[in-house]
């Protein structure tokens, strides 16, 4: 959009005062119960320096790192999604009045935020989360009316983590569209500086303020090898080809129930993954039993009580409902808004309490699918030599 | 997402545990009108809210007949509700059964207990135009001869406009004159052009499922067939994620759906 520029430490300081100055909540990476976790942010002091992470399935730890890298790390338990569709919500109050009652709705929610550290799948998600909330036939008021004043600066990943795979799922590791800045950090012996580029009118009119100097030759070179060394990194890959049919003819499988004999169904793979969007409300009314909310609450496709209809659950088994949750995800997600609803961050893996993954679940499938035609074609050809 | 003021016009008894509430706009707006098929929300005061599917009007476009049948905590709340009461209420939502696709062709219904509900306004909707259609069949299933719903207009729908109404309860004292058996046995005893009819089914899944299958039998071709589904339900808007059924979501894409579409999933457990 424009030439990139260069920015130091404290350049990166002056961004964030600067948006602090124009009147947003900059919420950004900070590191709070051995996590990195999204938070409030007011300057530099409060990102995390020279913290990285070691993610394996089932498996997150901080750990220090040789330098004072402020962007380090890949992805925290924390996606983005906990600020435009928030873990609760309350939708309306009712107060009664002798026999009658009113309705007084929600405000929609006018806080401006910026968020900073924002990684390539995530901008992603957030595309396909609007699919789900503003580009249907309804509108959620409350996620539009966040997003619409949300500024994004991004960040592309310096490293990839063991569990990410955002190259199979076309979604990273390079910020490409969806952001108002991008920031890559370079680090050397002698220098620790950031390259800056905006990618909107809002990202430009920041960046004249911020005042970033020009970026030599050698900086956009050492920023572009940077974001294609990670792509090499990728610690899973999943391979996408016909996902959906594979899902679709498989749906009575048996990899689902030998999935459902690790599963303990505690949805954290659904509160974690920044594309789950589903959510539930709760209708509770005071002690007197004059005056009545409603709570929007996120809500998961693991819990009994979430296909619960007259007569019971319709999805009892845990094999239903990782299948549901599966399927969803990298199949009819794919019918319902045209896209795959998997970004590829991996978080589903770390924060599984037993490791189940993904990528290797839909392995298993797709082998023994491969192996079964392998095996009719090759009695076949036993038939044919008889 | 914020429920409109109605307030209950008329309560009419159904039968021992269902009552029809005919509701109407606390302010005189314009309504937006319904489509048969389309269900609203419907929310009592402190206790909660739930999809009922719309039954019929009284009035035209600015008031609602939700047939409901008192078998939870919402329901029982909304069956006990008192004339001039009032619920929140949030819709129309969904879409509506193929009553233009069923022109000039013979049509059968077929509803099991309180699915003749979302059905009514489609037969409303095809006796406005009798002369439009063939053959029109209403096959009813029901537990007992008490749980019959809207039996009083039988005798119209078969007298006035020529419905072969057949009805069978699944279990029957000795006054009981008529079938017994499951719904799918009356459809040998109506007649119909397999090759030129269209068929809208409501009922417990079961049933749906082995109506299409017996319809099929039958000579109808699988897109001729129609069916309501329900799944749990939230928004009604598409967010909640809650009535997913296979890649569709039941309340913006249905609730009513062609059995072609959704046979790989609803002859699916735990879908």
């Amino acid at each position: 959009m424009n030439k990139p520029g260069v920015i130091d430490r404290e350049g990166l300081n002056r961004l964030i005062q600067t948006l602090i100055g124009r009147g947003y909540q900059v919420v950004g990476p900070t590191v709070r119960d051995e996590a990195i976790v999204y938070d409030n942010v007011f300057s530099i002091e409060d990102l995390p320096a020279g913290w990285t992470d070691e993610q394996e399935g089932g498996t997150y730890r901080l750990k220090k790192r040789s330098d004072d890298a402020l962007f380090g790390y890949t992805l925290g338990p924390h996606s983005w999604k906990r600020f435009l569709h928030p873990p609760e919500r309350r939708l309306w109050q009712a107060q009664k009045d002798s026999l009658d009652f009113d309705i007084v709705p929600e405000q929609p929610d006018n806080t401006k935020y910026a968020f900073l550290g924002m990684r390539s799948c995530e901008l992603h998600a957030i595309a396909i989360q609007d699919k789900v909330f503003i580009q249907s036939p309804h509108t959620d008021l409350h996620y539009q009316s966040l997003r619409q004043n949300a500024l994004f600066v991004a960040v592309n990943c310096g490293q990839a983590g063991n569990t990410c795979f955002c190259v199979s799922m076309q979604t990273g590791p390079k910020v490409e569209a969806g952001y108002d800045l991008v920031l890559t950090e370079i680090l050397d012996d002698s220098h620790h500086s950031f390259l800056i580029e905006a990618g909107s009118e809002a990202g430009k009119n920041i960046l004249e303020e911020v005042k970033a100097g020009p970026a030599g030759a050698g900086e956009i070179k050492k920023a572009e090898e940077i974001v294609t060394n990670t792509a090499k990194q990728m610690g899973r890959a999943m391979e996408t080809g016909n996902i959906k049919e594979l899902l679709y003819e498989n749906l009575e499988h048996p990899a689902w129930g030998e999935i459902a004999e690790r599963c303990l169904s505690c949805a954290n793979c659904t509160m974690v993954c920044p594309t789950c969007f589903c959510s539930t409300v709760e209708d509770v009314t005071d002690v007197a039993g004059d005056h009545a909310e409603r709570w929007q609450k996120w809500d998961s496709c693991f819990t009994m009580d979430f296909s619960s209809i007259h007569g019971g659950a319709v999805r009892n088994s845990t094999q239903s409902r990782y299948r549901q949750w599966m399927t969803h995800k990298l199949a009819s997600w794919q019918d319902q808004f045209d896209t795959s609803g998997c970004v590829g961050c991996g978080r589903c893996i770390t924060w599984c309490p037993v490791g189940i993954d993904l990528t290797r679940e839909v392995a298993v499938i797709r082998e023994s699918t491969t192996c079964q035609e392998e095996n009719f074609s090759g009695s076949e050809a036993q038939n044919e030599n008889s | 997402m914020v429920p409109r003021p109605f307030k209950v016009k008329e309560i009419i008894r159904e039968s021992h545990d269902t009552v029809t509430l005919d509701l109407q706009p606390e302010k005189p707006e314009k309504e937006p009108g319904f489509a048969p098929g389309q269900f609203n929300m419907l929310y009592t005061f402190g206790v909660g809210e739930v999809p009922i599917s719309i039954s019929g009007s009284s009035s035209g476009a600015d008031s609602y007949l939700h047939t409901i049948r008192d078998v939870g905590k919402v329901t029982h709340a909304l069956a006990s509700l008192k004339r001039g009461q009032k619920v929140g209420l949030r819709g129309p939502f969904g879409n509506a059964w193929p009553i233009e696709q069923a022109k000039s062709r013979d049509v059968v219904i077929m509803a099991g207990g309180i699915g003749l509900a979302p059905l009514r306004p489609a037969l409303y909707a095809l006796l406005s135009q009798r002369d439009q259609y063939g053959n029109i069949s209403l096959l009813y299933g029901s537990r007992t001869r008490e749980d019959l719903l809207f039996h009083h207009e039988f005798e119209t729908w078969k007298g006035k406009y020529g419905v072969q109404v057949k009805v069978s309860v699944d279990t029957a004292d000795r006054d009981w004159k008529g079938n017994v058996g499951v719904v799918t046995t009356l459809i040998h005893r109506v007649s119909f052009d397999p090759s030129n009819c269209i068929a809208m089914i409501c009922g417990p899944e079961i049933m749906m499922r082995f109506s299409a299958m017996e319809l099929v039998q039958a000579g109808l071709e699988e897109d001729k067939i129609y069916m309501t589904m329900e799944r749990n339900m939230k928004c009604a808007v598409g967010f909640c994620g809650h009535c997913q059924f296979g890649p569709a979501f039941i309340c913006k894409d249905g609730p009513v759906f062609s059995y072609d579409r959704i046979k790989p999933f609803i002859s699916t457990r735990e879908i």
